[in-house]
């Protein structure tokens, strides 16, 4: 276990350590102070990904405001993740990935019918994922927000023009999210298979917190 | 003696308020003397100039026309949009951006729900200069740029804002969700930066917006969150809407991109009924 490369550089012991299967949702609760190592297995893999505030869940997080005060679309090591209430959520402490996207979103069956075609309505997709993991904590539709996707890249050219393209993630590489209050963490192991957020192919990807 | 000392007094003293006018209100019934050609003055719903640091909320049937004025040039539009009916059904922003390819706003666009339709589409516009990037200040921001930044204070954030006008449709803290901004600009850089564009600008430049279908919109007119300016800055935004047909199968808008057709035709489908 020591050997693992996924835990290098983890300070603390090791709490948990899930793999998540492709396609998946996941839920988990994160104390302040805590780190949360995403690990991209295979590479390329698309988290997307939301937080919760544990005390008042109507506290979340905000891309909107986390670009708007950092000043730059791109999410790196040492971007503060904010709430909608403008308070620090996670810090990206450590980042093998240059950046990672917060503006394009969560795919949806919806929204599949509009940038694919109707043919793909029956697709899996993030938000009903979202939706999944969110409903066991009491939580809606209406509680989801426009998310981070990490692993994810979306550039924005002169012109407005942006899309979802290669990714510039690789096999075993991570990303580390420090805790700066007690979070709920939400994720969907991106299943979409029209676009190359995911290389075309979703794949597992593993989370460890490390306390 | 003071002049609301008893009841009748006071009764006379306030309603001698009564047929004041301000810069900043609604006008009932709507009047408006700068319609465009072809809308007469029956077909008037709503008339308001929005106060600087103000807000409105208002119920809007599928077809009416929105047109939003910055009338002295530093104003700015931030919107949620709900579905009437159904409003978990609102503004997606990142949908709205992803799925047209583009994140600049502009005429032909539409702005998305997350149920891939279209709840508005902007049907006329001489400001070019928008944001579906930055969102909206909040309290937060606010305190730390101008001191302070409650509903009760001298400078409040659009957060706060959008909330109540949300509020007022039975809505609650977690229906505020990302917004655009009309009026006030970013533009983004190679490296991702963003680079307000918030004027001040010309007076009088507008956007029309057209409602795709029977929506709550909500406009906070607070500064853009990246406005420069070390002072509180902001200016009335006048709002006037008029009815007008449901979007027709031959609308260029609607034909604009296949996109763009689809959450037209998922729009069509959830109205027929």
């Amino acid at each position: 276990m020591t050997d693992d490369p996924a835990l290098s550089g983890l300070s603390g012991s090791i709490i948990h350590d899930v793999i998540v299967p492709a396609r998946a949702p996941w839920l988990h609760h994160v104390a302040a102070g805590q780190t949360l190592r995403i690990v991209d297995v295979e590479g390329n893999q698309a988290v997307d990904f939301l937080i919760y505030a544990a005390a008042d869940d109507a506290e979340r997080y905000s891309a909107q405001d986390t670009v708007a005060v950092q000043g730059n679309l791109f999410l790196k090591t040492g971007t503060v993740l904010l709430s909608n209430e403008g308070r620090p959520m996670m810090t990206i402490a450590a980042s093998a990935v240059e950046y990672h996207d917060t503006i394009g979103g969560a795919c949806s069956c919806e929204s599949n019918t509009l940038r694919y075609g109707h043919h793909t309505k029956a697709q899996h997709a993030c938000v009903d994922n979202f939706l999944e993991a969110n409903l066991t904590e009491g939580r809606g539709k209406r509680d989801i927000v426009s998310n981070i996707n990490f692993f994810m890249n979306v550039p924005v050219e002169e012109d407005g023009t942006l899309g979802i393209v290669d990714g510039i993630s690789a096999p075993g590489l991570t990303v580390d999210l420090r805790a700066e209050m007690d979070v709920i963490v939400v994720v969907s192991n991106c299943p979409q298979i029209n676009n190359p957020c995911n290389a075309f192919n979703p794949t597992p990807v593993r989370m460890i917190v490390a306390a | 003696m003071s002049q609301t000392a008893d009841p009748k007094a006071a009764r006379e003293h306030a309603r001698a308020q009564g047929g004041t006018r301000v810069e900043a209100m609604p006008i009932l019934p709507p009047v408006a003397d700068d319609l465009p050609a072809g809308v007469t003055p029956p077909d008037l719903v709503w008339e308001e100039t929005i106060s600087p640091g103000g807000y409105a909320s208002r119920r809007l049937s599928r077809g009416t026309r929105l047109r939003l004025i910055d009338t002295s040039g530093d104003a700015c539009a931030s919107l949620n949009i709900f579905n009437a009916e159904m409003p978990p059904e609102r503004l997606n922003v990142a949908d709205t951006v992803k799925v047209q390819w583009n994140a600049y706003l502009g005429t032909g666009k539409l702005l998305l729900s997350d149920m891939g339709r279209v709840l508005m589409s902007i049907i006329a516009d001489d400001a070019e200069t928008h944001d579906t990037f930055c969102g909206t200040s909040n309290a937060a921001t606010n305190a730390a740029k101008y001191g302070e930044g409650r509903n009760s204070g001298a400078y409040p954030n659009g957060r706060d804002r959008l909330i109540l006008g949300a509020a007022k449709h039975g809505l609650t803290r977690r229906d505020v969700h990302p917004c655009v901004n009309l009026f006030k600009g970013t533009r983004i850089e190679a490296d991702g930066t963003i680079t307000p564009v918030v004027g001040p600008f010309a007076p009088g430049r507008s956007v029309i917006l057209r409602a795709e279908m029977d929506v709550v919109v909500v406009i906070a007119n607070c500064p853009h969150v990246r406005d420069p300016r070390p002072e509180w800055n902001s200016a009335p935004l006048r709002a006037t809407t008029w009815r007008g047909p449901v979007t027709a199968e031959d609308d260029p808008v609607r034909n604009a991109a296949p996109e763009g057709l689809r959450a037209f035709l998922n729009v069509e489908d959830y109205y027929r009924r």
